[in-house]
């Protein structure tokens, strides 16, 4: 197809811009994308931070590669750092310590690939949190939402191959557990572990293989579904809150040029420059003080990075016994017995719960509510009692887990018991969620109620006001429209009870279904209603007489 | 020979084997621990002893018996040698201040000298450990590259890689070792006070001790070489750092970004 346009640029640099611009589109890419428009809240923003982090993790860490040798072949250090100078090690552990020691600029760049990485899988945990919390994983989101879940996923995958690869005694002791793990697989855990270590643990092949994985295998990965994501994003176009002029169908924002590209822009300059900062000025991960991979010590406070610590902590909360039962098992076969090693595979179900509900719960909530329209407007938390109550349910099984991975340095630092730690975060474990749900899902509730009251009766204004009969009463304020909208404008889903099919049959998953329903959904408190607003407020006309712009609300 | 060859069939030739190989081992295992202790040079004088005893009496006896021949409330200090008094009233755990997992500790109770005399009196009770001579503790003679792999091999596993310190089991713990004299921390190694185990001389002979001390002595002088370090207590400071003050730094800057002026 030929250009058609009669546009003649004048300059030279016009004409090498339309040159250019004739043969790739790029002025109908901008105009379409340009004046996509985007949401303005802080909470919207980490996503952005995680994006920006993986950057920074692509441009610090192809600097170490440049450095980085991943053989496990043995070598005497011969660096600058004294205390380790002439003690053998891997060549990964030498090289490792030669970009930390002997290489220009290279530990700094060293702790910003290594902070960054934990600043992109938590900024990509709060950005899941936020998602999940306001309901944004809704229709028409829910492929995006496993997307999201399988990044944060392949982000501790990434976390974890890259802890591995210095061959100190920290990684070196974490990825024995990994094998620990793998060899408590029935049967053919054994058989794996020896696939992937190339032997007997920890052989000569681990970390190359690691490498390998870990530059880029799952780099690319994260980079195809990030690029998924927001593809996914752009379609479905960013969620909002609810406020005055928002709906279900528009979305009220900035364009994203020239705007967005500014800000997001500077932003990335932002996050650039607080990881710069923290790796300046605090330490991360000093192999040097570990010293390299020995298989036979294990230094206290070995633990893993913050990601993977909750699977850490799970193996820590199982007991080996109890009582005279032991949960190493072993089962007889006909060709000899075979071990079924449950405390160390019982740890890693509740690995499998978290993650799998977390993929699969846009799909519980909808059978639970039957709710299958397209959602592109928020709810604040308050707003789904029920859901927060799951979310934070969730949250405290997380940090149980999280906590019981630093079991040791509770102990240590507020002078308790080992033992006692274990014991508590035990019993956590189990009550833990259980009190988070009733406890979150009736602070949920009792803000709505709180809302509620507001909206009715205004907001208390703190003075306090004699009656000529002696009485003493508040006066209350009510709100501007703005504030009040966004107090009364929210979905609030009631009980369904179980339906019976065409044939008038009522299955069982139904009746289930019914019965989460009512669980959830008994407790409601609705949104206030026009009628139910003009009603209060004429019985209160004193309280309110000073704003009447009130009415125009209830329209 | 004959009579022997005839007789190895005997029904007692078996327990006249045993016996002699447990008393060849039982013998040299004596020579050698003996070997160890020997080093308890005896430099202190009798009224060293004499006032030790006194303060003994007075501020020991009553958990540790009239005689240092333990009780139910202390343990017996024949044989623990100087070193062991040096390194629990040097550095003020004992006397105890109250009963707990383990002695604490605290401002030492005795001067010097009085210290001295106690240990003079412990050690005049039976050979131990004594307390070291400078030549041990010299850190220039010694191989801090060396003894960072003694400590990691015996000492990390408890102290913590980076000598910060971490948990044992029902609230006892294994303390930093940072600003611990190197005559504490050798003779902690040769007595194993608290729930320590003994590193004795055919363990780590004194030469290796030495080591160790000029490796920890090492890394507390060299300080950190990346930027603060966040009590050398690995990845959990490391992660509590991110998710208060970098997330939070970042959140203060989301707001900020998407503030407007309305």
């Amino acid at each position: 197809m030929s250009s058609t346009t009669e546009y003649r640029p004048k300059t030279s640099t016009g004409r090498i811009a339309d040159f250019v611009d004739t043969r790739v589109g790029a002025s109908q890419i901008v105009k379409e994308f340009g004046r996509k428009i985007f949401p303005d809240h802080w909470s919207f923003m980490f996503g952005e931070v995680a994006l920006y982090t993986f950057v920074i993790l692509l441009i610090s860490g192809t600097f170490l590669t440049f450095f980085f040798d991943p053989s496990m072949a043995h070598t005497t250090y011969n660096g600058s750092y004294n205390p380790l100078k002439g003690v053998q090690m891997s060549v990964a552990m030498a090289s490792t310590m030669d970009i930390s020691f002997d290489v220009r600029g290279g530990l700094f760049m060293r702790q910003v690939h290594h902070w960054s990485a934990l600043l992109f899988v938590a900024a990509v945990s709060v950005h899941m949190l936020r998602v999940f919390f306001t309901g944004a994983f809704r229709r028409p989101r829910e492929l995006n939402w496993v997307v999201g879940g399988t990044l944060l996923v392949l982000a501790m995958a990434a976390g974890f191959t890259g802890y591995s690869l210095p061959d100190d005694l920290l990684s070196g002791n974490g990825l024995r557990i990994i094998d620990g793990v793998i060899k408590a697989i029935p049967v053919v855990g054994t058989f794996i572990s020896a696939f992937l270590f190339g032997g007997e643990f920890p052989g000569t092949a681990i970390v190359g293989r690691l490498y390998m994985l870990h530059i880029m295998l799952v780099p690319a990965m994260i980079l195809l579904m990030i690029g998924i994501h927001l593809f996914m994003v752009v379609v479905h176009k960013h969620t909002q809150y609810r406020g005055p002029g928002r709906t279900n169908d528009n979305v009220v924002g900035f364009p994203v040029g020239p705007v967005y590209a500014a800000k997001a822009g500077g932003f990335f300059f932002i996050v650039f420059g607080i990881v710069a900062a923290i790796s300046g000025f605090f330490t991360i991960n000093p192999i040097w003080n570990y010293g390299p991979y020995d298989p036979s010590p294990v230094s206290a406070g070995t633990q893993p990075d913050w990601y993977i610590g909750w699977v850490d902590g799970a193996l820590r909360l199982m007991p080996g016994v109890l009582g005279n039962f032991s949960f190493e098992w072993i089962i007889p076969f006909p060709w000899g017995d075979n071990n079924l090693i449950l405390n160390v595979l019982l740890p890693m179900v509740p690995a499998a719960i978290l993650i799998g509900a977390m993929f699969a719960w846009p799909w519980i909530e909808r059978w639970i509510t039957k709710d299958n329209r397209e959602h592109h407007l928020l709810d604040r938390p308050r707003n789904a009692p029920f859901r927060t109550g799951v979310g934070v349910a969730g949250v405290i099984w997380y940090c149980v887990m999280w906590c019981a991975a630093s079991s040791d340095l509770i102990a240590t630092h507020f002078h308790v018991s080992l033992n006692d730690v274990t014991y508590w975060l035990r019993a956590l474990f189990f009550l833990g969620p259980i009190l988070g749900f009733i406890v979150a899902r009736r602070i949920a509730l009792s803000l709505q109620r709180k809302d509620r009251e507001i909206v009715l009766h205004g907001r208390e204004a703190g003075v306090i006001e004699m009656s000529p009969e002696g009485g003493f009463s508040e006066q209350h304020v009510a709100l501007d429209e703005y504030k009040l909208y966004k107090l009364v404008s929210f979905e609030s889903h009631e009980v369904l009870p179980p339906e019976a099919d065409r044939v008038g049959h009522v299955t069982r998953s139904e009746k289930a279904r019914g019965a989460i329903s009512k669980f959830f959904f008994e407790d409601r408190v609705a949104p206030v209603t026009p009628a139910e607003l003009e009603a209060a407020h004429g019985h209160h006309a004193p309280a309110i007489e000073a704003s009447s712009e009130n009415a125009s609300i209830e329209r | 020979m004959k009579a022997l060859s005839q007789r190895r069939r005997h029904p007692l030739a078996a327990v006249a084997l045993l016996l002699m190989g447990l008393l060849i081992t039982g013998g040299l295992y004596a020579a050698a621990s003996s070997v160890n202790e020997a080093q308890a040079a005896t430099t202190y004088s009798a009224s060293d002893v004499n006032e030790g005893n006194k303060l003994f009496v007075a501020n020991c006896a009553t958990c540790h018996g009239m005689n240092a021949e333990g009780s139910p409330s202390g343990p017996s200090l024949v044989g623990v040698g100087a070193a062991a008094v040096d390194f629990q009233v040097g550095t003020g755990r004992m006397p105890m201040q109250m009963n707990g997992p383990q002695a604490q500790e605290k401002p030492k109770q005795f001067t010097d000298e009085e210290t001295k005399q106690l240990a003079a009196y412990v050690a005049s009770l039976g050979a131990g450990p004594a307390v070291p001579d400078e030549e041990l503790l010299d850190t220039s003679k010694g191989n801090s590259a060396a003894g960072g792999e003694i400590f990691r091999v015996n000492c990390a596993m408890c102290h913590n890689a980076a000598a910060a310190g971490g948990a044992l089991t029902r609230g006892k713990f294994a303390p930093s070792l940072a600003g611990v004299s190197e005559k504490h921390i050798y003779e902690a190694m040769a007595t194993g006070p608290q729930n320590m185990p003994v590193f004795n001389d055919s363990n780590i002979t004194p030469d290796e001790k030495r080591d160790v001390i000029t490796f920890l002595k090492e890394i507390e002088a060299q300080g950190s070489p990346g930027g603060a370090q966040l009590g050398s207590l690995g990845p959990v400071s490391e992660g509590l750092l991110i998710w208060t003050a970098g997330l939070g730094i970042v959140i203060a800057f989301t707001i900020w970004l998407t503030s407007r002026p309305s």
